[in-house]
């Protein structure tokens, strides 16, 4: 039986300031970080007042009046959520909590993009004036230039890693058809045909299966790092998405993605005599990004020729009769399961009659939608500074500067869970222990991991709190014991730790 | 102090989700949908950086993943 799909999502964020000399993104993202870090000590200083201790407000403060400029180490803050937000590369990185399943996950991304927003915005008090500084949810800087946006599922170890390469090879190429969150262009040797395509990351995968992130990105990438019990788990490390903007589409990328894991760990595919390796998987990969007819067919390993719209078809009507035969328990349920199915598609049958009626669910449509019908009423070209502004102001995390928020997106996320999810932990993995424990006791916490949690109680040494299991420390499993603890040093002892 | 009894309480769980604003596909006529788009281009103009092409040329990231 396939394992629970514990997941999560990371994003590099693309930033920029403008009206400064020489960019220094690293200072720059650091500066972001800060900004929020404080801001928040600030409103917890604010509500808190009678209850924290004042030294603790003070040191926040300290942090926050360092100036920008000068601020260069690497920060790295871990947030109430239980998210991750630090400098990674020259980027800011919002790395989410450990979510139970895919409405969870967008959730907890999307309010990463609620907190970029407000790094933003804190930030800019702190310019200088004439400087203005953004960050944009996206993966390229349309001159050559990729960032990640990285998912995480939770894998069995004894599932041989060959079986997830045949199997989901041919789901990352062809889930590209509604995953993608468009670009206007190209940004690959040889191809400077294209004028609009897809996806922002296909441009970059030039290997099927590697260790690489940053040069020679492989569609499959094996980082072993699981960040729990080694023994038991892998994590999965997927690096070839778009970072999502559209709710739908966020939720299709991780909700089908889990369930097809789920089906490889079963072995699904071999068990109904069904493989979709591609022949040339790299190709295919920026055949399915630039073939905006969806009509171009693949060719696969066994010498059958199939669109990416096929494969998908058939990878759903497997998905639903895995549903039938052995459940949606490890996607988390069925109610979440089976609106992911259903979604599925949905999706589907828009893409196969007409994409253009998807301009309200998926990234791509509603990117070429703007586009080239801004490019039709001013009679541009495609290569034209507006049409490519327009791209990377579809990322703006500001509000106010988006063409995402004015694209008329449908949504499934209710502001006031976005907003709460900002500082609210999931209830349902061990990023609930995490959050919950930094929210009540942030000053004896000296280090929180993914998979561990270090306290420092002024006298003792350092005491290390293990959390091997991703579904260990859930709000059933530690709200008790939470109540009953008025101190870290009771919690610890009561852990026995 | 609102906020601070919600970060006491307990989460809920984040199970249910709600379709806010979706429009079913195929409701909407051809006039109605190029109506939208001319809005939503009217309002592009309005955002849209003031100078492209500078936008454009300085945005350069380097060092990703």
């Amino acid at each position: 039986m396939a394992i629970a799909k514990v997941l999560g999502m990371e994003t590099e964020y693309g930033i920029i300031v403008r009206g400064a000399g020489e960019p220094n993104p690293i200072a720059a993202s650091s500066a972001l970080i800060n900004a929020y870090v404080a801001s928040l000590a600030r409103r917890i200083e604010w509500d808190f007042q009678d209850e924290s201790p004042a030294r603790d407000a003070r040191g926040f403060v300290r942090e926050s009046q360092l100036a920008p400029e000068v601020e260069t180490h690497l920060v790295n803050a871990v947030l109430t959520n239980g998210a991750r937000y630090y400098v990674d590369h020259a980027h800011p990185e919002y790395s989410g909590p450990e979510c139970s399943n895919a409405w969870e996950a967008v959730l907890y991304d999307k309010a990463g993009e609620a907190i970029l927003a407000r790094s933003v915005e804190a930030a800019t008090h702190m310019l200088a004036p004439g400087q203005q500084v953004s960050a944009y949810k996206n993966n390229s800087d349309g001159k050559g230039n990729s960032y990640g946006s990285h998912e995480n599922y939770l894998m069995d170890r004894s599932v041989p890693f060959s079986r997830i390469v045949q199997h989901a090879i041919p789901h990352f190429v062809t889930r590209q058809i509604y995953t993608g969150a468009g670009k206007v262009g190209t940004e690959a040797a040889g191809t400077e045909g294209v004028d609009f395509q897809i996806t922002q990351r296909a441009d970059f995968f030039e290997e099927e299966v590697g260790l690489e992130t940053t040069l020679k990105r492989p569609i499959v990438n094996t980082r072993d790092e699981p960040h729990c019990d080694a023994q038991k788990y892998r994590r999965l490390h997927v690096i070839l998405g778009d970072a999502n903007l559209s709710e739908v589409a966020n939720l299709l990328k991780v909700g089908t993605t889990a369930i097809v894991l789920a089906m490889i760990e079963d072995d699904w595919f071999a068990r109904h005599g069904r493989d979709y390796m591609l022949a040339t998987p790299v190709r295919s990969m920026r055949q399915v990004s630039y073939d905006l007819s969806l009509a171009r067919p693949l060719a696969l390993a066994n010498g059958r020729q199939m669109t990416a719209l096929e494969i998908q078809w058939e990878h759903l009507d497997l998905a639903r009769k895995y549903a039938e035969d052995v459940g949606l328990d490890a996607v988390g349920g069925e109610e979440v399961g089976k609106d992911v199915l259903r979604r599925w598609e949905e999706v589907l049958t828009g893409l196969e009659s007409e994409p253009m009626s998807l301009a309200n669910k998926l990234d791509w449509v509603a990117k070429y939608r703007m586009v080239s019908g801004y490019r039709e009423r001013h009679g541009l070209g495609w290569r034209d500074p507006k049409l490519l502004a327009m791209d990377l102001q579809y990322h703006d995390v500001r509000p106010e500067r988006s063409l995402y928020t004015r694209a008329g997106m449908a949504r499934l996320l209710r502001p006031e869970d976005v907003e709460r999810a900002m500082t609210e932990p999931p209830t349902t993995t061990r990023a609930y222990f995490r959050g919950r424990c930094l929210q009540r006791w942030p000053q004896a916490i000296a280090a929180a991991n993914w998979d561990s949690l270090v306290f420092d109680l002024g006298h003792d040494p350092l005491r290390r709190v293990p959390m091997m299991e991703p579904l260990r420390g859930t709000a059933a499993h530690v709200d008790e014991l939470l109540a009953r603890c008025n101190t870290p040093a009771e919690l610890l002892e009561q852990l026995g730790s | 102090m609102a906020e601070r009894e919600q970060i006491k309480k307990q989460a809920p769980p984040r199970q249910e989700t709600e379709e806010v604003e979706e429009i079913p596909a195929g409701s909407k006529r051809g006039e109605e949908l190029k109506a939208e788009l001319d809005d939503l281009l009217d309002e592009i103009d309005e955002v849209l950086e003031d100078n492209a092409e500078e936008f454009v040329k300085s945005y350069v990231q380097k060092g990703g993943q």
